[in-house]
């Protein structure tokens, strides 16, 4: 086969009609820049393709109705069982259609890979801050896309009408009901009247399977094309600037490392769907109203919230004459609220706070900025002693402790654990950089011990190579805004004088909070006459200059090589 | 492209000579005479044109081919899988989903670990730097662009007609308040539903599941807690979302204020299993404390006394049904509930 001949026949014909020989070349030179956690993002993307098709299957089969029925399919144990049209088809599915289990179950799967695979991929944008300028619109549209997927699961899983999932319709109607002045009727007009009704189970159909997925669809799309106009970020390393990636191409590299990617994501959830079960309706039952299974719990992303309403205490008001049950409102509305609305402004508040107005691309290892990682560990533990608190049953029985207590510890944790985590979090923090600045002082300890002639012992370090150095020096560049301006004998400007700029000025102090490297004077060498080297580093350092120096800087850095 | 490596005239690249892949350029197309076929400007590689170590790279096509050729089997496994093994009852499924999911985990994951190993170990391994530019644009752009949204602005007369301007957007409001109208009939008002159930003065109490009538003496000791239903609604989905019950048999002795004792028969008493929080179905009871737990939100309730709310989420008891017997003897309502069951709602009061 010619390459060479890619413009001739089909390529040439499309070519004549689209001029795409240009674009499509910059397509292929497209620089991906590797590491690991960038493909959290792409598992995400996998899962809801891989959800597009085994949905696509199913809804062949599928049928979004509560008209009720009598059973009489292959699972004998619920033959003669009343039961609606959504849950009989749903058997007939599992049990009736070849292969449609193994569909049902990566189905299922895949949903929750893909909660999974968003919660990672953002908690690894916060933490390296890859949201930060230009990229805080993006940071957004996933905050949205987190918030649709979430809801694209709950209304996904209460498809089948079973006796969990109807539970969790329950609930649902409970939260709608509790909303002051308009929940009695968002709840008539989601449900079509009273609670079951007949309603419900086709309304979220088309919800779940076209309107969710559509916006869910235009937002990836938005997503991917912002990413792929901006440029990705890289992690820190040996000549990567905020001006410049560095990385494999498009083509062919990227495009069969993803392919690669998209079958292992594929195959993992068929090896799952295939030895290990998950939501086996059919032991469930039919939903009725009157009945419950012990033990429900809901899939891993509505933990959170079935948590924050179970360590509730029962608290609501009467006012004149109407009932506003903060018992129900605080929990089912306030987490989920705290830490989107928090995460939506976080990259402003942070813009606020340093003054930074500058583009990033070379992302933040998460200890270098210790106030943003605290606060990210905070919200992972507020998020996680909720998420335990769904599950508090199971906690109780299998460390076998009171139900109760479980809750009462949950109830005084989700004030102070955050707190903790905040303050544990940015200390380990700092002392990670103070380790990073010993090493990049004095080289790595090899743990090789030396006697000199004279009986001294003297410890033998390892010089930092060239990658490790541009991993580990992250001197802060010139001064930023608010710094600047203050620095002249400690008194603020004018215009941070008044009650906002002293906020923002305290703000500054606790959000830039970090082990400075440029306060050792000549850098972090021995005093060994490398003074131009580093003390006039104003910029980001910018590769080679600073690589020579640095390998000279490790070479003297050796005690016991001298020895 | 922005990359400094590439060359100028991308398009040039194509209208030289035909030349096999790998080998340089042939001299001549340096040479300012041409070759006869176009003078195209010299190509400088950007990718290298083979692996380092060719010898590994045809050890490892040969181990990239049996995974793709594995792949395949295994897709053709599935398809005789399909085609050969029944469903229909619980075993056969779970031999089908054994058969089809297997062949389907091998078939992607072996085109994964295929391609994989392709990339690493037969691509030549590449590090490209490709600059960067400032998101803003440049002073130029921004200037253009002001110039055509303005010149744009006035031709429109969007700036200068402000009868223009006020009368669409007078127009547009009502238009997006439409749709939301045309919501209004998703379902009826609530009205004063919630306030009530089917529970009225003589409906028998069915003990759900056979759905039989029960007479106090039918409890021969007490103990458990009976799920109840009202005769004749037991397929109602809807009057069971709100009116389903419990009734327990106590000691003489235990049941003790705020339970209304005159809505008791014989020391047996009726709660809504509707609980007050969110609406789950109060399905557990410990008999040695007499506490009725929701396992959805372990609200608990204290059975003996009113249903009191001892801990949990729950706002309120579980409403208490007026019982008494018919003249057959059986268990019937009194009345509804004296206040609405389930959970809050703002009219609720």
């Amino acid at each position: 086969m010619s390459v060479e001949r890619a413009l001739e026949g089909t390529g040439g014909w499309l070519d004549d009609r689209f001029h795409g020989a240009r674009g499509f070349r910059v397509f292929f030179r497209k620089i991906f820049p590797d590491h690991w956690t960038f493909l959290l993002g792409e598992i995400a993307l996998y899962s809801f393709i891989i959800l597009l098709l085994t949905g696509t299957f199913l809804t062949l089969f599928f049928q979004p109705s509560m008209t009720p029925v009598v059973y009489h399919g292959s699972y004998h144990n619920l033959d003669g069982v009343r039961m609606s049209e959504a849950y009989a088809s749903t058997l007939n599915i599992s049990f009736d259609i070849r292969g449609g289990l193994l569909m049902r179950q990566i189905h299922h799967w895949a949903a929750d890979l893909f909660v999974a695979a968003i919660l990672a991929h953002m908690l690894r944008i916060f933490f390296t801050g890859a949201y930060r300028k230009p990229r805080e619109v993006n940071w957004l549209i996933g905050l949205v896309m987190f918030t649709l997927a979430l809801l694209e699961g709950l209304f996904g899983y209460s498809l089948p009408d079973d006796l969990l999932s109807g539970t969790g319709l329950r609930i649902t109607e409970g939260v709608l009901l509790s909303i002051p002045l308009v929940g009695t009727y968002l709840q008539f007009f989601l449900f079509g009247g009273p609670f079951p009704g007949n309603d419900i189970i086709p309304r979220l159909y088309i919800i779940h399977v076209l309107l969710i997925p559509g916006i869910l669809l235009a937002l990836i799309t938005a997503h991917l094309f912002i990413m792929f106009h901006q440029k990705h970020t890289q992690m820190p390393g040996k000549g990567r600037t905020d001006t410049n990636v560095i990385g494999a191409p498009m083509y062919p590299y990227f495009m069969a490392k993803t392919g690669a990617f998209f079958f292992f994501i594929f195959g993992i959830l068929a090896l799952g769907s295939t030895f290990a079960q998950v939501n086996p309706i059919w032991l469930y039952g039919p939903y009725t109203p009157v009945g419950i299974s012990s033990g429900s719990q809901p899939d891993f992303y509505m933990g959170f919230l079935e948590g924050s309403l179970r360590m509730s205490p029962s608290w609501t008001w009467d006012l004149a004459g109407h009932t506003v049950p903060w018992d129900v409102l605080i929990p089912a509305l306030v987490p989920l609220g705290l830490i989107i609305t928090g995460a939506a402004l976080w990259p402003f508040i942070e813009q606020w706070a340093t003054g930074d107005r500058r583009e990033h691309h070379v992302n933040d290892r998460p200890r270098n900025a210790p106030t943003r990682t605290a606060i990210g560990i905070a919200t992972v533990t507020f998020y996680g002693i909720l998420w335990l608190e769904g599950a508090n049953d199971v906690i109780a029985d299998h460390l076998d402790i009171s139900l109760y207590t479980t809750t009462e510890i949950a109830r005084y944790a989700i004030f102070i654990g955050p707190v903790v985590a905040y303050m544990i979090t940015k200390r380990i923090c700092l002392g990670l950089q103070r380790k990073d600045l010993h090493m990049l002082q004095h080289g790595v300890e090899t743990g090789i011990i030396h006697q000199l002639p004279s009986g001294e012992y003297v410890e033998q370090t390892r010089p930092l190579t060239e990658d490790e150095v541009a991993e580990l020096d992250v001197r802060r560049p010139e001064k930023l805004p608010i710094e600047a301006a203050t620095s002249a004998g400690g008194v603020p400007p004018r215009g941070m004088r008044g009650g906002l700029g002293r906020l923002k000025l305290a703000a500054n102090k606790v959000v830039t909070e970090s082990v400075p490297i440029e306060t050792h004077g000549n850098g972090y060498g021995h005093g060994n006459g490398h003074e131009n080297g580093h003390g006039e580093h104003a910029a980001l350092p910018t590769g080679s200059d600073h690589g020579t120096d640095e390998a000279d800087d490790g070479r003297n850095g050796t005690p016991g090589s001298h020895a | 492209m922005s990359d400094p490596t590439a060359p100028d005239d991308p398009a040039g690249a194509h209208s030289g000579p035909r030349r096999v892949i790998g080998t340089p350029p042939p001299a001549q197309a340096r040479s300012l005479m041409g070759d006869g076929a176009g003078s195209a400007p010299p190509v400088q590689r950007e990718l290298p044109a083979g692996p380092a170590n060719p010898v590994r790279a045809k050890k490892a096509e040969r181990v990239v081919a049996a995974f793709f050729i594995l792949s395949m089997l295994a897709s053709i496994g599935f398809i005789a899988a399909y085609i050969g093994l029944e469903v229909g009852s619980v075993d056969a499924v779970f031999r089908s989903n054994l058969a089809l999911g297997l062949s389907m985990s091998v078939a992607f994951l072996a085109l994964g670990f295929g391609a994989v190993i392709w990339v690493r170990h037969i691509m030549p391994t590449v590090e490209i730097t490709e600059q960067r530019h400032p998101m803003r644009s440049t002073t130029e752009e921004r200037q253009a662009f002001n110039q055509t949204f303005t010149e744009g602005a006035e031709a429109s007369g969007f700036v200068k007609r402000p009868l223009l301007r006020r009368t669409l957007i007078a127009a547009t409001l009502p238009l997006a308040v439409a749709p939301i109208v045309l919501l209004r009939d998703m379902g009826p008002l609530p009205g004063t539903y919630l306030r009530h159930t089917v529970w009225r003065k003589g409906l028998r109490l069915l003990n759900y599941g056979p759905n039989t009538p029960l007479r106090p003496a039918d409890f021969s000791s007490p103990g458990g807690m009976i799920t109840v239903v009202p005769d004749g609604y037991q397929d109602d989905d809807d009057a069971l979302a709100m009116a389903t019950s419990i009734i327990i048999k106590f000691q003489p002795g235990v049941l003790g204020a705020p339970t209304h004792m005159n809505w008791t028969v014989d020391n047996i008493v009726c709660y809504s299993k509707i609980c007050t929080h969110v609406g789950c179905p109060a399905a557990l009871y410990d008999e040695q404390e007499h506490h009725i737990l929701c396992p959805c939100h372990q609200s608990t309730f204290d059975a003996a006394h009113g249903a009191l709310v001892t801990f949990g989420p729950a706002p309120r008891p579980l409403p208490q049904l007026p019982l008494t017997t018919d003249s057959e003897g059986y268990l019937v309502a009194a009345s509804d509930f004296q206040e609405p069951v389930g959970p809050s709602f703002w009219e609720r009061g």
